[in-house]
């Protein structure tokens, strides 16, 4: 019974940490770029659309999760993409009443959250098929390692093509401040590319940021192997500390 | 001159030119990016994809906005607008589906997977939303905004399949080049499209 119930916990446990870093959405799987790149302009935009992806994803997992019985399997997916639509609909009323900077800034890519392929994937691939619990921790997982990555860009993007990071453009309830970071001695920011800004920017940076950890998986993966090299050598050594051919050369 | 004084079959191909180059779908405004770097390394099944992809996006458009604008507006549930458009272009790829597999075989084995795939690609909502999200501003008439709705679409869609092909042509290329291994498959693609989309940024200013 105890055993029944640890390897419940375990399996929660792990619907809801690999979606952050292990299968992680935009770094991993590739999925959902065009928000990343779209709405990464600074790192507070990347944030607000992190934290409304999040909500839509946890809020259709678990619906979908509890509706799965009842929806037939020939209209999966309409199914779904209405569902989502709701959700998003709902979220566009409340950010348009309440973060009316927020909304604006988003723009259209708020309603493109309807066709995303991360909500939708994790509806086909997930939620369907598991219980409401793992949907909602999922949908959790996946949509905080989504928030984690498009920050990541955000942040790239906005200190080198600002050369600050300013906080309550977005979120007018917190007071405007800026961090200067790349500014010259004359007080200038001559030292920021507005290149970054631009869309080719968001390529290059998500480009290069998915280049850095394919390198540091490559780096892991050949750091096992040698490893695991080593280790069969010692093992041969073990078992057969006199193999033969040193045998003959004494000879 | 002023805006009142062009012809407006002048402003009408500018605004598809806009939107074709200076203002592209892809590098300028990013929609349908998992389409771009999903299906951008074959030039035939590119095309393809992307001729299939012009055609829902000119049809919705030219569904969508009279449902906008003579049915959820005067119902005064213009919020619904999301949940609407998707449910056309739902419907209106199967329907498209039907047809060609009846007309043309041979067009809808081309076209193959990517046909059900239209209706999660990014690029039809997307132009089909900010169609009617910016409104008809001050001034100008119905048509006029309709017109301008139907350019976009056609501007978007023609700088899809451009911009589609190129980059297939360029990632064909890509296969064959020694390129480091990190950067191997999405991560050169991205950066390719980086410096598309910084050749594309020179044409800036045109029709503005």
């Amino acid at each position: 019974m105890a055993n029944e119930i640890n390897l419940k916990r375990e399996q929660h446990k792990e619907s809801f940490v690999s979606g952050i870093i292990r299968q992680n959405p935009l770094f991993i799987s590739v999925l959902g770029t065009c928000p990343a790149l779209a709405v990464t302009k600074t790192l507070e935009a990347s944030f607000g659309m992190g934290l409304l992806f999040t909500f839509v994803l946890v809020c259709s997992n678990v619906l979908i999760s509890l509706l799965k019985k009842i929806i037939p399997e020939v209209i999966e997916t309409p199914c779904y993409i209405v569902i989502i639509a709701t959700f998003v609909t709902i979220t566009k009323m409340f950010t348009n009443a309440f973060l009316p900077e927020l909304y604006s800034t988003l723009g259209v890519f708020l309603s493109l959250l309807v066709v995303n392929c991360i909500v939708l994937g994790r509806a086909e691939a997930f939620a369907n098929k598991n219980s409401v619990l793992d949907s909602l921790l999922d949908g959790l997982g996946n949509g905080i390692g989504y928030t984690l990555a498009i920050c990541l860009i955000g942040l790239v993007r906005e200190i080198l093509g600002t050369g600050m990071l300013s906080i309550g453009k977005v979120f007018t309830f917190i007071p405007v401040y800026s961090l200067p970071i790349l500014k010259a001695v004359d007080g200038s920011y001559d030292f920021s590319m507005s290149f970054f800004s631009n869309s080719a920017g968001g390529f290059i940076v998500l480009g290069l940021v998915l280049a850095v950890i394919n390198a540091i998986e490559q780096h892991k993966k050949n750091k096992a192997k040698i490893a695991l090299r080593n280790e069969m050598k010692k093992k041969l050594h073990e078992d057969d500390p006199k193999p033969v051919y040193q045998v003959k050369e004494a000879k | 001159m002023s805006t009142a004084m062009t012809p407006y079959i002048v402003t009408f191909l500018l605004a598809i030119l806009t939107g074709t180059l200076a203002d592209n779908v892809i590098l300028s405004r990013f929609y349908g990016i998992c389409s771009f770097i999903g299906v951008g390394n074959k030039v035939k099944s590119a095309v393809s994809m992307g001729v299939a992809v012009s055609f829902v996006i000119i049809l919705s458009s030219l569904i969508c906005w009279p449902i906008y604008y003579f049915i959820l507006t005067p119902l005064n549930i213009p919020f619904m607008d999301t949940l609407t458009y998707i449910l056309v272009i739902a419907s209106l790829v199967q329907v498209v589906g039907l047809f060609i597999k009846k007309y043309s075989p041979t067009l809808y084995k081309s076209f193959g997977i990517y046909l059900p795939l239209i209706t999660t690609n990014c690029a039809v909502l997307g132009v089909v939303q900010s169609n009617t999200d910016t409104g008809i501003s001050l001034g100008q008439s119905m048509g006029a905004n309709f017109g301008m709705s139907m350019a976009n679409a056609i501007g978007t869609s023609l700088g899809f399949v451009l911009v589609i092909f190129i980059f297939a042509c360029i990632r064909e290329r890509l296969e064959d080049a020694d390129s480091p291994k990190p950067f191997r498959g999405v991560a050169i693609a991205l950066v390719t499209a980086a410096i598309m989309a910084m050749a594309f940024m020179g044409l800036m200013g045109i029709g503005s």
